[in-house]
């Protein structure tokens, strides 16, 4: 059977969230238990979450997680990062060994520095230098996956009910003042690791629910800017669209949203003269980074995270809020389990952005 | 009132017009058996010379010239039609003399015959047969 | 003249039980097939003049008339076809290079029939066009590669000259002369009612159509016919035509037969002289000068218009279309070898070039693999057929489709591949008045937005199918297509999977 990755695996899902605004740090374990109420939304195939502020110590450095097939990966892996990166820390991720979570690869964690004299060398902003490290590992050494590579934040991901993949990283040892979380119903039992979700790129990680209609489309244009869509998923391309727009084209959560959700032309013709520009220049110059079919999402970037929905609302989302905290699932269920007295609860529109950002200096 | 209009500018001078007109008034199922080794009557003929061609038919005029001047008071309008009682015509083809279009002329039977708009005839659906049929739409049937 | 060898193509078949002889087929066949027999009373007819285009079929009131391929036969022989000893024949009498028209007829692979569009089922929802808005506006021309922001940190919203087109459809060139007013005036009226384009082709504007200006497509050919700056401004883009599909190679050749009237001062030739395009543009023998013809007719038109180079699609398209996207146009025409013509010579027509879905497939990707994929639009042309092309050309990576054949069909064409021959019974490819009038503009112009108003229904359905609600995601979406019946190579080179894959 083919791999993800070497074969397109539709998959349906559950995802959920918290952020503090206030910039306060959560345990793990309410994020896991949200999860257990959408347990039929997954399948077992694949679960995991995206956590930040979790590694406040070395906040400067990239935290890369790793997984390995053998330690010949790992040893032609660190000789790789060696050449780019001064390696400040490298640790075997903690995990709790249990019977739901079976055939575990080598999973390490690296914090990294970017050699300074390469980066001076290749003349490249060091984001960019980073990204294209991950890239390589990912597509050049077999057996090798970097699934998070963000600054003082990270993935942690199986194969696996989300709820088991939470107690499996012994997820409560960690505080975050953002948490997102992901079940995976895919269609196919390919069984890999690097396949679950959250999907990371740099501090950008996504969640998603949905099978877009758009990805080849996505795809074939965000590789013309260097990406490499390994494992042909919809989460993956949407990560690199993020990056694209956010960090290498500079636009603004809302413009980004407004490209990947845009709003139909009928409702930018009723739009005052000034959005009506705005909004037919972004349709016009990223056609092709628009996103069809059914998706909820969540994306998570340091100081913040933005949930969207496609722009016919063809999946579910429920956002809701308690004191300084933001609550996002796919059930409102999740959201009740996480705070019982969540207040405000509301369906965002279909292509309406919901941004959450933790006040300045509180991350 | 809707009315039949010819634009000399799309007329091919095909005269399928003639044809469809002579067998909507027919009565008869099946265009070869009406028509086939026949000479026709059409009630709109194509006019030509030179290069120019051009369908005439009634204009079924706001003050009609042949009903003034019909002897036997065959021509009559009613509902805005002009029209020929084929009962009363005693074929004194007075009306013929006297439309300024040329538009009636004998029928078969030597009584005066010109398009009612193909009101009643079986043959035609709706509007008159000649517009219908008419490959370039030279022919319509229109308010104006 | 000595024996001919050439028994007539055609039989006409009159059923005389039918026949009225009102001869309506008589009067409008301008070859002169058909012919009234005032002793006997009954209609006639010499085949050797008919070529089948089936004007008397469809205005005979009984239909009585019938025109089938002649039966009499050569005796059979897989190596010696009829078609080719015919054309010898007419060579060994004539001693001329073969003259043909329209697309080439030959039983090439049409590749558009191997591919197959996927729907969605269960793991995403089809979209119904009738309930849910579905997108098919397309907007052409070059895109900036990184937005720039005003002081107050707002986007600052100018672009490079874009083209709209509410469906991904336009009317490709076709030249006044080659074709009539008539169809000419059919098109305009129609692009400018369906917000598309259409293209004068090389000859010229007529000053009539410039009202329909911001719909028009002027082009700039090797001949330069009709070119003069308000030319340039009246369109709303420019198009060098390089190539076309039909005849890649080679120039055009309207005899000055044609060349008569406002034909002539639209071309701004006399009367009567044969209006010759040359084979190159003789001000461009290599890429560096098509870039200054590119940047001298913005100039002329200061930057207001996007560029379109057409080029015919031939053996290294890909790299040629690399180094149009670097000459500063902002669109890219491909025509395939099927594409139409108002006459070409048929070997070429039938022997030169190469299929369109291959050579956008490679040309996409090739643009794609360098990055520049986003500096030009691609347009692409060369038969294209009906709604489920445009959508397998759209997927395959087209920003739109170019049709032609398609819309003078529309017009009544009926593919007999005689518009050499200036007598086109049905009014499209002629200058005759007499025939020119049977085209009604009003008739032309409505069902050509009938024709593109059903394509677009359907390429919504198609797209709702997919649980696609905007074209621009089903552009160059090639997971959407499967290949049947293809080699690897085939399915390489369009960078599709097989079916069941």
């Amino acid at each position: 059977m083919k791999l993800e990755g070497q074969v397109r695996i539709p998959s349906g899902c559950a995802i959920s969230a918290v952020i503090s605004k206030e910039g306060r740090r959560m345990t793990g374990e309410k994020i896991i238990e949200s999860m257990i109420p959408m347990h039929d939304r997954s399948n077992g195939l694949g679960g995991g979450f995206a956590a930040y502020g979790i590694y406040p110590e070395y906040r400067d450095y990239y935290a890369f997680h790793i997984f390995y097939d053998d330690s010949a990966a790992k040893s032609e892996c660190e000789n790789f990062l060696k050449e780019s990166f001064e390696i400040v820390n490298a640790e075997i991720i903690p995990i709790r060994k249990i019977p739901e979570i079976t055939d575990v690869p080598l999973i390490w964690r690296y914090f990294l520095d970017p050699l300074k004299s390469v980066l001076s060398r290749r003349q490249l902003d060091e984001k960019e230098y980073v990204a294209r490290a991950v890239t390589a590992v990912n597509t050049k050494i077999n057996g090798a996956y970097v699934f998070s590579s963000g600054k003082n934040m990270g993935v942690f991901k199986a194969v696996g009910f989300p709820e088991d993949v939470g107690r499996f990283y012994r997820l409560e040892e960690y505080e975050a003042y953002s948490w997102t979380a992901h079940g995976r119903y895919p269609t196919n039992t390919p069984g890999w690791w690097g396949g679950a979700h959250p999907f990371a790129l740099l501090d950008y990680s996504i969640v998603h629910n949905g099978e877009i209609s758009s990805y080849d489309a996505n795809r074939r244009c965000i590789e013309m800017y260097g990406y490499k869509c390994t494992l042909q998923t919809d989460t993956e391309v949407i990560t690199y669209i993020a990056d694209y727009l956010l960090r290498r084209q500079g636009l603004t959560l809302e413009e980004t949203a407004s490209v990947i959700a845009a709003p139909f032309w009928s409702t930018i013709n009723g739009k005052d003269e000034t959005e009506r520009k705005t909004l037919s220049y972004l349709r016009t110059v990223y056609p092709s980074l628009l996103i069809t079919g059914p998706f909820s999402i969540i994306l998570g970037f340091e100081g913040g995270l933005m949930a969207l929905n496609d722009r016919l609302k063809l999946r579910s989302m429920v956002c809701a809020e308690k004191d300084d905290k933001v609550f996002i699932g796919s059930e409102e269920a999740a959201i009740r389990v996480m705070e019982p007295n969540a207040e405000n609860i509301y369906a965002p529109a279909g292509g309406e952005p919901v941004i959450v950002k933790v006040k300045e200096g509180a991350f | 009132m809707k009315r039949i209009f010819v634009d000399e500018k799309w007329c091919l001078g095909c005269r399928l017009c003639e044809y469809n007109c002579a067998y909507s008034n027919s009565g008869v199922v099946g265009m070869s058996k009406a028509l086939k080794g026949k000479k026709i009557y059409p009630r709109i003929r194509v006019e030509e010379k030179g290069d120019t061609t051009f369908a005439v038919s009634c204009r079924h005029c706001e003050d009609p010239m042949c009903s003034k001047s019909c002897i036997a008071g065959a021509i009559t309008k009613k509902d805005g039609i002009v029209r020929v009682d084929q009962e009363k015509c005693v074929g004194c083809l007075t009306c013929v003399l006297v439309c300024p279009y040329g538009a009636i002329a004998p029928g078969e039977n030597g009584t005066a015959q010109k398009c009612e708009l193909c009101i009643g005839n079986s043959n035609s659906s709706g509007e008159p047969a000649c517009v219908g049929g008419c490959p370039n739409k030279a022919i319509v049937f229109e308010e104006r | 003249m000595s024996l001919n060898y050439i028994t007539p193509e055609f039989e006409i078949k009159r059923n005389y039980d039918r026949c009225i002889s009102c001869r309506v087929c008589e009067r409008q066949c301008a070859n002169e097939a058909h012919i009234y027999d005032e002793d006997s009373k009954i209609m006639l007819a010499d085949e050797s003049k008919c070529v089948d285009c089936q004007r008397c079929v469809s205005l005979c009131p009984t239909h009585a008339l019938k025109i089938v391929k002649n039966e009499c036969a050569f005796r059979e022989n897989a190596n010696w076809q009829s078609d080719t000893i015919k054309e010898i024949y007419k060579q060994a009498s004539s001693g001329g290079v073969l003259l043909s028209s329209m697309g080439n007829p030959k039983p090439l692979p049409v590749y558009w029939d191997k591919m197959l569009v996927n729907a969605s089922q269960v793991t995403n929802p089809p979209i119904d066009p009738l309930r849910e808005p579905m997108e098919t506006k397309v907007f052409l021309g070059k895109k900036p590669s990184r937005p720039e922001r005003n002081a107050d940190g707002s986007l600052k919203t100018d672009l490079p000259p874009q083209l709209e087109l509410s469906m991904p459809v336009m009317f490709s060139a076709m030249s006044y002369g080659s074709i009539s007013y008539n169809a000419h005036e059919s098109l305009a009226r129609a692009a400018a009612e369906l917000g598309i384009y259409y293209n004068t082709g090389e000859g010229g504007l007529h000053e009539d159509f410039y009202a329909y200006g911001p719909n028009t497509i002027v082009q700039v050919a090797s001949g330069r016919f009709g070119v003069h700056e308000g030319y340039l401004s009246a369109g709303a883009a420019i198009e060098i035509k390089m190539g076309q599909g039909a005849k890649p190679g080679i120039g055009g050749h309207l005899p000055g037969t044609k060349i008569v009237g406002d034909v002539s001062r639209t071309r701004m030739i006399p009367e009567g002289s044969d209006a010759i395009s040359p084979a190159p543009h003789h001000d461009i023998y290599s890429i560096e000068d098509l870039r200054q013809l590119v940047y001298s007719l913005k100039e002329a038109t200061q930057y207001k218009k996007p560029v379109i180079v057409k080029v015919a699609a031939v053996h290294n398209i890909a790299a040629i279309a690399s180094g149009i996207a670097r000459s500063g146009a902002d669109i890219i025409a491909i025509d395939g070898f099927r594409g139409g013509t108002g006459a070409a010579p048929t070997r070429i027509r039938d022997n030169v070039g190469i299929p369109i879905e291959l050579a956008l497939a490679a040309v996409d990707q090739r643009l794609r693999d360098e990055g520049i994929r986003n500096d030009v639009s691609l347009v692409v042309g060369g038969s294209i057929r009906c709604a489920s092309d445009v959508v397998k050309a759209i997927a395959l990576g087209a920003d739109a489709c170019y049709v032609a054949t398609a819309a003078l069909l529309a017009l009544g064409c009926h593919l007999c591949r005689t518009c050499q021959t200036g007598k086109c019974n049905w009014g499209i490819a002629t200058q005759r008045p007499e025939l020119v009038k049977r085209l009604n503009p009003n008739i032309g112009r409505e069902r050509l937005v009938n024709l593109m108003t059903a394509w677009k229904h359907e390429i919504k359905e198609l797209m709702g199918g997919m649980g696609i609600n905007s074209i621009e995601t089903l552009r160059g979406n090639r997971l959407m297509l499967r290949g049947i019946n293809m080699t690897e190579k085939e399915l390489e080179i369009l960078g599709i999977s097989h079916a069941g894959e």
